[in-house]
């Protein structure tokens, strides 16, 4: 493996070991680089990452790194079309062979230069430190396809392990829903033995006319390492699209969603549920852009965040002028269940237009004492009565699931890391 | 079944019961009357382990053992039960959900097996019944949205659903229309057996006209004052608080 180290003049100065294979178009790279020589870190002064400290990040010792693992044990649905990445490599001896018709699904590694050059230009790489990163230096990721009328059944589950310490990977997807398709997405990124290390990945949807498409984000990873991942999405007229972000362990995770609603008549629903404990820190940004008329958006975060832990939630919706007889909500509910959990929730709209129908709103709060003696006084005890009270607030958002296995898991994750049984 | 003896409890350094005593017995029903202030609800809540009572005197013996050193949960697993003078509502969980949660954690205190889901829901159909409650009521979330008066035929039926051997119903009564007040009651009548005891704190006569007590207590300044048949219940309506609080001010 060719291992290219960033070079120090660049703004961006990092000692970070990064593997020097350029999967998309030479232009896009060119791009990439550029703003990484001419944009410095981001640091709390940035107004995006206000509340976020990255120096963890520009200060670890990354290096990307290839690993061979025997087996997938992360697998949620056993009828899933199922694609595995390790450290951002494709993983072919664990990954499905066989497809149904109507999906071309498989690593961007195994495409053509020609079919690759033609990807990954939805993505704005000016002022975007870790979307560059990711253009110029994504060794793999999935290239998942969905055609024309095409229901696709089982569950395709993509699933990223990162092993090791100080591993560093940089995952890029291409998801396509063509028109009038169906598919439910599970994306996972899970890790195995390992120490600090550091995911950016980057997924690209497009969800073409009428399609539906559901993705189940679920970040399970360990309590050392960071993940930085980004969604950038586009709807096209009468579609419906659904991201559940699930956010159950790691030790810095920060989402972007960017949903850009380009067609009428569109629904799009982000839903987001973080449940944290120790030092973690998990910052929730969403960006919902109305750019035309007749859509709805509907935000659902909850969070639960106890011991040292931080959340952040940003979510902006935009209403561009002309974008009429839009309903767009957004809320976001936190509990904080010790004295030293933060929780920093900035809802925001921005809106243009004049015929809209939009709310938003932020509530933080502790667990009701008085309906937890109510709970103890009918003979339940203190722990289970704190876990029923959770699990009620946050069950909305777990309500939200409709893949079976998923739930399933979610609720083992939860009873492996809080010894907690919500979705029951 | 309860004996209490020179009970002393305050709340923020103000001292609210200042020598109670009680001694109940199983098949018994107890009335505790008195005007507001009296210590009521604070025999109510410290009976139920509310934590922001000090205890600073006396003791409690709930079926000869010291009730005062068992967490609220355990007192409940015991067979204590507090019908709350304000039942709390606790949006998203579900009536049905906390209430099959409490009845197996108090079965598995006891050494008893989980209950069946089947059984379970048939026993949910029988003791609603009781209180005349809808079973829409019973699988919502607990006591969110509901009236008043479907509040307190809740505390009733999960009264009913636990069986308890001791309950204290804490001003059960009050704020309910003479309908609602007669279903309570009734269900409270019905749940009543030679191996269970009622307590019954009320500020009015009127519930004792159908929970007819075997003895009257009147609470006031903290101390049981003076103790009757359940014909005192009638004399304190006809009369009021103040020959009371004229006998025993000092």
């Amino acid at each position: 493996m060719n291992l290219e180290t960033i070079i120090p003049e660049m703004a961006a100065s990092v000692n970070w070991k990064l593997e020097g294979k350029h999967l998309l178009s030479e232009d896009l790279r060119k791009k990439a680089l550029s703003v990484l020589e001419n944009m410095p870190f981001p640091t709390t002064r940035t107004e995006a990452w206000k509340y976020t400290r990255l120096a963890k990040i520009r200060n670890g010792n990354f290096v990307a790194r290839q690993e061979q693992l025997a087996s997938n044990r992360h697998q949620i649905d056993l009828n899933a079309i199922s694609l595995v990445f390790v450290n951002g490599h494709f993983a072919s001896n664990l990954s499905s062979s066989h497809f149904p018709d109507g999906i071309k699904l498989l690593a961007l590694s195994q495409m053509e230069v020609m079919e690759l050059s033609v990807l990954g230009n939805t993505l704005p790489l000016e002022g975007e430190l870790f979307n560059a990163f990711n253009t110029a230096y994504a060794t793999d990721g999935v290239y998942l396809h969905i055609s024309a009328n095409m229901h696709i059944k089982p569950v395709i589950e993509i699933t990223h392990i990162v092993t090791g310490t100080n591993t560093i990977s940089h995952l890029r997807n291409v998801i396509v829903a063509e028109a009038f398709s169906k598919a439910h997405i599970v994306q996972q990124y899970v890790t195995e033995n390992a120490n600090t290390c550091f995911t950016n990945v980057v997924t690209e949807v497009s969800v073409a006319k009428n399609a539906f498409l559901t993705i189940d984000k679920l970040q399970y990873e360990d309590e050392s390492c960071f993940t930085i991942a980004t969604e950038q999405v586009t709807q096209a007229t009468d579609s419906n699209f659904t991201i559940n972000t699930l956010t159950l362990n790691g030790g810095l995770v920060r989402n972007n969603l960017n949903i850009a609603v380009n067609g009428q008549n569109c629904e799009t629903h982000l839903n987001g549920a973080y449940i944290l404990k120790g030092s973690q820190h998990v910052d929730n940004h969403t960006v919902v852009d109305h750019t035309v008329a007749h859509c709805v958006s509907n935000e659902l975060y909850k969070g639960v965040i106890d011991e040292k832990a931080t959340a952040v939630f940003n979510g902006k919706v935009f209403v561009r002028k002309d974008a009429q007889k839009i309903n767009a909500f957004q809320s976001n509910g936190n509990v904080l269940l010790s004295n030293d959990a933060t929780v920093n929730s900035k809802p925001e709209l921005e809106i243009y237009a004049d015929d809209v129908k939009c709310s938003h709103g932020s509530t933080t709060g502790q667990l009701d004492d008085e309906a937890i003696f109510y709970l103890r006084a009918r003979g339940i005890g203190e722990k289970a009565a704190r876990q029923l009270m959770v699990g009620a607030f946050v069950g909305d958002v777990f309500g939200k699931l409709t893949n079976e296995a998923v739930k399933t898991r979610v609720d083992q994750l939860l009873q492996e890391r809080f010894e907690w049984d919500f979705v029951g | 079944m309860l004996k209490i003896e020179n009970l002393h409890a305050s709340i923020d350094g103000k001292e609210i019961l200042k020598g109670l005593n009680l001694d109940v017995k199983a098949g018994e029903v107890h009335a505790i009357m008195g005007p507001n202030g009296a210590g009521k609800s604070t025999l109510a809540s410290v009976l139920a382990g509310r934590e922001e009572y000090e205890i600073t005197e006396g003791t409690v013996a709930f079926e000869g053992k010291d009730l005062l050193e068992m967490a609220t949960e355990d007192r409940a697993r015991e067979g204590l039960f507090l019908a709350f003078q304000y039942p709390v509502e606790i949006p998203g969980v579900s009536n049905v959900n906390f209430l099959r949660t409490a009845l197996n954690e108090i079965r598995e205190y006891n050494g008893q097996e989980q209950i069946s889901a089947k059984d379970f829901m048939a026993l949910v159909r029988e003791k609603s019944a009781i209180v005349e409650l809808d079973a829409k009521l019973a699988s919502r979330s607990v006591n969110e949205g509901f009236s008043g008066g479907e509040k307190k035929r809740n505390e009733i039926f999960q009264m009913a659903m636990l069986d308890p051997k001791l309950a204290i119903l804490d001003e059960t009564d009050s704020g309910l229309d003479i309908d609602a007040l007669r279903i309570v009651a009734n269900g409270v009548i019905t749940l009543k057996s030679d191996k269970n005891a009622t307590i019954v704190i009320t500020h009015y006569q009127r519930l004792l006209d159908y929970i007819v007590p075997d003895f009257v207590h009147v609470l006031y300044d903290g101390k049981i004052v003076k103790s009757g048949p359940k014909e005192l219940a009638l004399e304190l309506e006809e009369k009021g608080y103040d020959w009371i609080k004229a006998e025993f001010q000092h």
